[in-house]
């Protein structure tokens, strides 16, 4: 316990930058991923490729190498200067997007073609099928893995410690440096996040209750 | 030109990735081949039938034969591991070998591992090291942790900068700067503490060698920590980088131990003092960070 009192100073606000990065990356990798399951949908091929390739290509590198691209790569291009904490911000969504956009496209997996051919025969454009028709129906059945994606995504954040961002996952190397306890100190950590999970668990619950689709 | 550039980076990103960061030998710390001028490093007396009465530490490494030393191997000068021949090398290295011989393990008894900062009272305490020689601050917190013998050095925290930056004089002026250190290390939460610049300006990373990038780069303007270690880096690209050379700290470097084994610390105490008496420590100074220009004295040995 004296370990949490005595660093309070540490724990309130790293955690606090901890949530702020998830917020912040959850929604964008969410608009994000659904935007790119859109693309892989799509009626029009080179859509379709620009898709396939993000996805491959970014779910195939590990999240490490997106932040130190962004880090220490992406400064040299002299583009636009960004933040220690808005690049992590975008490497986790560049990152995570790739996953909710597959779990996305499950989903429209899901939805029975003769929904789409409905719409179709109504005069529905294909942008109006998928944002009133099929997106609706596909996100309901997907939430469990949506939040698994996004447990993982909270999770993820702490590797932005080494990327100068101060949040939970730099605790430790503050509380080795005062001397204190890392084990103890480490231990409530780990508490932080299990609160921080279970919130979530407990937002997909009521989801899927509300969500529910007949079928 | 940005592609090059961009490859250029993604080059050093992987090193940096893969903790290969620092390319080739710095100058400092060279196994004394440098020219007839280099101090050559000292070689130490293994004794013969040591024995450390009450230190369950010895007992273990004497059964085993073998001594397991904890050290740092990405600080140039201090404690670098060579990437081509997997030797270690360096003014901490040298000080953790002049104790293995007290203790009577010659060179080839001796396992060096890496340890990095934020896991070394858990490599103690578990006894994964034997001792640690790696830029240790002796703390009274720490002490309730593990304990220390020494201090073998007397560091104090300093900035790295641009060999053209003028306008960095010391702790005083940075204000408007960017500062970069290790995450979590003692000397950036001095900085945040003191206010020495803004907390918008503080930039942490895994390695120095990754602030030292950002140095060169101009994304950072000071690089902070102990001067031992600036130093080292300074040494090793002289045409771009100095160290300011104005402490504002005292970092007594120590070499940490099991918490409860006061007789090993004692025997260790005896051994560093022996080495400042007789000239053994300042030849070791001189053969390694001593190569950088500055001098230093020998710390006195605080027993407790």
């Amino acid at each position: 316990m004296d370990v949490l009192l005595d660093n309070l100073d540490l724990y309130g606000p790293f955690f606090w930058t901890t949530i702020k990065l998830f917020l912040i990356s959850g929604v964008a990798s969410l608009i994000f991923g659904t935007f790119l399951a859109g693309l892989r949908v799509s009626p029009v091929p080179v859509f379709r490729a620009i898709g396939a390739t993000y996805v491959t290509l970014l779910r195939n590198t590990p999240l490490t190498l997106v932040f130190v691209f962004l880090v220490f790569a992406y400064p040299l291009l002299e583009i636009l200067e960004l933040s220690y904490f808005t690049a992590a911000a975008v490497a986790l969504t560049i990152y995570t997007s790739a996953f909710i956009c597959e779990v996305v496209r499950s989903g429209i997996n899901t939805v029975p073609v003769g929904q789409a051919e409905a719409a179709r025969a109504l005069g529905l454009t294909f942008s109006q099928i998928l944002g009133q028709i099929v997106l609706p129906q596909a996100i309901r059945s997907v939430v469990p893995p949506l939040m698994s994606t996004l447990i993982g995504m909270l999770k993820n954040t702490t590797i932005a410690a080494g990327f100068s961002v101060t949040e939970a996952g730099a605790i430790r190397q503050y509380l080795s440096e005062r001397g204190d306890n890392q084990l103890i100190g480490l231990l409530w950590v780990a508490l932080g996040f299990i609160i921080l999970v279970a919130i979530l668990s407990f937002a997909q619950r009521a989801l899927e209750r509300r969500w529910s689709v007949a079928r | 030109m940005k592609i090059r550039t961009l490859a250029a980076g993604l080059l050093v990103g992987a090193l940096t990735l893969t903790a290969c960061g620092k390319e080739g030998t710095p100058s400092g710390s060279g196994t004394g081949d440098t020219g007839s001028n280099a101090a050559a490093l000292p070689t130490y007396t293994v004794a013969q039938n040591v024995d450390v009465a009450g230190s369950p530490t010895f007992a273990r490494v004497k059964g085993a034969g073998k001594l397991t030393i904890g050290v740092k191997d990405d600080q140039p000068g201090l404690g670098l591991k060579d990437p081509t021949t997997g030797k270690f090398q360096g003014f901490d290295i040298e000080i953790a070998k002049m104790v293995a011989a007290g203790l009577g393990f010659d060179e080839s008894k001796i396992n060096f591992t890496t340890v990095d900062s934020a896991a070394r009272e858990a490599a103690i305490s578990n006894g994964n090291v034997d001792y640690y020689v790696g830029t240790y601050t002796i703390t009274d917190k720490r002490k309730q942790q593990v304990s220390f013998a020494g201090p073998y050095f007397m560091a104090g925290q300093d900035l790295l900068v641009r060999k053209d930056d003028t306008s960095i004089t010391g702790p005083e002026t940075l204000k408007g700067k960017k500062v970069c250190s290790v995450t979590g290390s003692t000397p950036i939460q001095r900085v945040r503490d003191q206010q020495l610049t803004e907390p918008g300006n503080i930039v942490e990373f895994q390695k120095y060698s990754q602030c030292v990038d950002k140095l060169l780069t101009k994304e950072v303007d000071a690089v902070t920590t102990d001067d031992a270690i600036l130093k080292g880096f300074a040494a090793q690209d002289p045409d771009n980088l100095k160290v300011v050379g104005k402490t504002f700290s005292q970092e007594p470097y120590g070499i940490g131990l099991n918490h409860d084994d006061a007789a090993l610390r004692g025997k260790i105490d005896d051994l560093l003092q022996a080495a400042i008496d007789n000239g053994t420590w300042q030849k070791i100074y001189d053969a390694t960070l001593g190569k950088s220009g500055s001098p230093a004295q020998p710390p006195a040995i605080q027993r407790y």
